[in-house]
């Protein structure tokens, strides 16, 4: 466990850098984290996958797959590598300032 | 007490299931009906043999019904849909079947046609599956065939059923063709969505290890986007591409169709959401599933369904006598993994801890994490056991639902 600060606001984050604590979260971290991972500008299909992700992990208690982001968050799994190439469920849990999916066993 | 209990599936899960109950109960105090669409059980462990000849295929087939116990009533028949609402499954003949406990026990279904170009040019010729019975018989024939060039093992995404097969079938295509004397000429490539071997930390280390030793190279973190089976590529999202010749691909799973067509009843996959202690379906506390169409965080293997059934027919117990249900799962889950050469590792764990070293059920028994010989004769040993012990719904002596502490070693992860 370790901190980070975005938007001048010191964060909790685990050693891979996912919030541990997502009400600490606010939307203009998103985009200093965004940048972090190599992606410049937060468009709105970014926003679509994020605030997703958000609603996912507070139903659910876990971020989504990208699988399940495929089939349920109206964006395509092909075009979810595209808006975040380095791997959708993570890059974009990391963004949406929630803990690392889990993923299945 | 005059009860129905309607068990969907009649595969590992249901089949133990519905016999644990009617140990419990007789007759009088509940009716059991067991549904499924086809009456072929196959013994899936036996399925990661057949591509290596080591098993045959007819002797993992038998009669569903014969597996149950005097008193439980058989039905042929596929679903249409779950009524939550009026507490009946509907039947595509148009008939019905009402419950006051309803077990959701159908398993996972391949999904290869979700992936673009799986099902396309070259399919069942340089492009197989060993995770039904067709498929494990048209890949040993390939096999056979096979004199050399790129052999691809690739798991589309999880969860998949017995996520250590993929490995396993790995491991024997080493010894495969070190036996038919071409090891030199075959590049064997393990590819998976994971970003190591295996999902636990422990055991992706040590599994990882046993790839390097045998010269199996390992690609990570690969989402396959579409199988060109002309071309001989795998090629994933983010334009990778890795060349085979030929592919062993564990195709996407999902629920059973029905679910999906059952308002309330299955997740985004087709999966049925239980807590993951009682197996209680969230919303209707008469459903319950159990195996791999649960949508729990457990591995989709057999030995979970063996041990979530002695917490399911405990609960549904309870649940039927009006009282609170007091049996938790804790997602014990143990696999033996061949590795070839007679040897094979063995592995148990649950929801929160770790598969450890050690020693398994006690500090005398099988090595944990280790290849050995003993785990292989237990891996043969448990086909025996599946059909005389864990299916007709006994006990197997020293080994119950909770997972073990004795004999494990707690190194940190």
């Amino acid at each position: 466990m370790t901190t980070a600060t975005y938007a001048d606001t010191s964060v909790t984050v685990d050693d891979e850098g996912f919030f541990t604590d997502p009400g600490q979260w606010t939307e203009p971290m998103a985009e200093q984290i965004a940048r972090e991972q190599d992606i410049a500008t937060l468009t709105d299909r970014h926003w679509t996958v994020i605030h997703f992700m958000r609603a996912e992990y507070a139903a659910k208690g876990t971020g989504p797959t990208v699988r399940i982001l495929g089939k349920t968050s109206g964006v395509s799994v092909k075009e979810l590598y595209q808006l975040f190439p380095k791997g959708p469920a993570k890059t974009a849990a990391k963004i949406a300032g929630i803990p690392k999916p889990r993923g299945c066993i | 007490m005059d009860k129905s209990i309607v068990i969907l599936g009649s595969g590992t899960a249901g089949t133990l299931t519905a016999n644990r109950l009617r140990r419990t109960y007789d007759e009088r105090e509940c009716r059991i009906t067991v549904v499924d669409q086809n009456d072929d059980h196959v013994y899936q462990p036996g399925l990661l043999f057949v591509p290596f000849g080591l098993a045959e295929p007819h002797a993992l087939v038998r009669p569903r019904p014969r597996q149950l116990l005097d008193g439980i009533a058989y039905r042929s028949a596929e679903i249409d849909r779950v009524d939550l609402t009026a507490d009946r499954v509907h039947f595509t003949d148009g008939t019905s079947l009402g419950y006051d406990v309803l077990v959701v026990a159908t398993g996972a279904s391949l999904l290869p046609e979700e992936t673009e170009g799986l099902t396309g040019p070259g399919w069942g010729e340089k492009v197989h599956t060993f995770y039904d019975l067709p498929g494990a018989v048209a890949l040993h024939q390939a096999l056979e065939r096979f004199e050399g060039g790129r052999v691809v093992i690739d798991v589309v995404d999880l969860p998949i059923k017995c996520p250590v097969a993929p490995l396993e079938f790995a491991f024997l295509a080493d010894w495969y063709f070190q036996r038919r004397g071409i090891r030199d000429r075959v590049e064997l490539t393990y590819v998976t969505p994971l970003d190591g071997a295996f999902t636990k930390p422990v055991a992706a280390k040590a599994l990882g290890g046993l790839l390097k030793e045998k010269g199996i190279e390992l690609v990570t973190e690969f989402a396959l986007g579409e199988v060109d089976g002309t071309g001989g590529r795998l090629v994933s999202y983010d334009e990778r591409e890795v060349p085979f010749d030929l592919a062993v691909v564990v195709p996407l799973h999902g629920g059973a169709e029905y679910v999906d067509r059952s308002p309330g009843l299955g997740d985004e996959l087709g999966f049925v959401p239980v807590d993951r202690h009682t197996l209680q379906h969230p919303d209707h506390p008469h459903v319950f599933a159990i195996g791999d169409a649960a949508g729990l965080p457990a591995s989709k293997a057999g030995s979970v369904a063996h041990f979530e059934g002695e917490v399911l027919a405990h609960n549904i117990g309870r649940f039927l006598a009006g009282k609170p249900l007091d049996a938790s799962f804790d997602g014990h889950t143990n696999c033996f993994i061949e590795t070839g050469f007679h040897k094979a590792l063995l592995i148990d764990f649950n929801y929160d801890t770790e598969p450890l070293p050690g020693h398994f059920p006690g500090a005398l028994g099988l090595p944990l994490l280790k290849e050995s010989r003993a785990n292989h004769l237990g891996k043969l040993a448990f086909e025996w056991l599946y059909w005389h012990s864990l299916l007709p719904g006994r006990e197997l002596p020293g080994i119950g639902s909770a997972m073990p502490e004795h004999g494990k070693t707690h190194t940190p992860a």
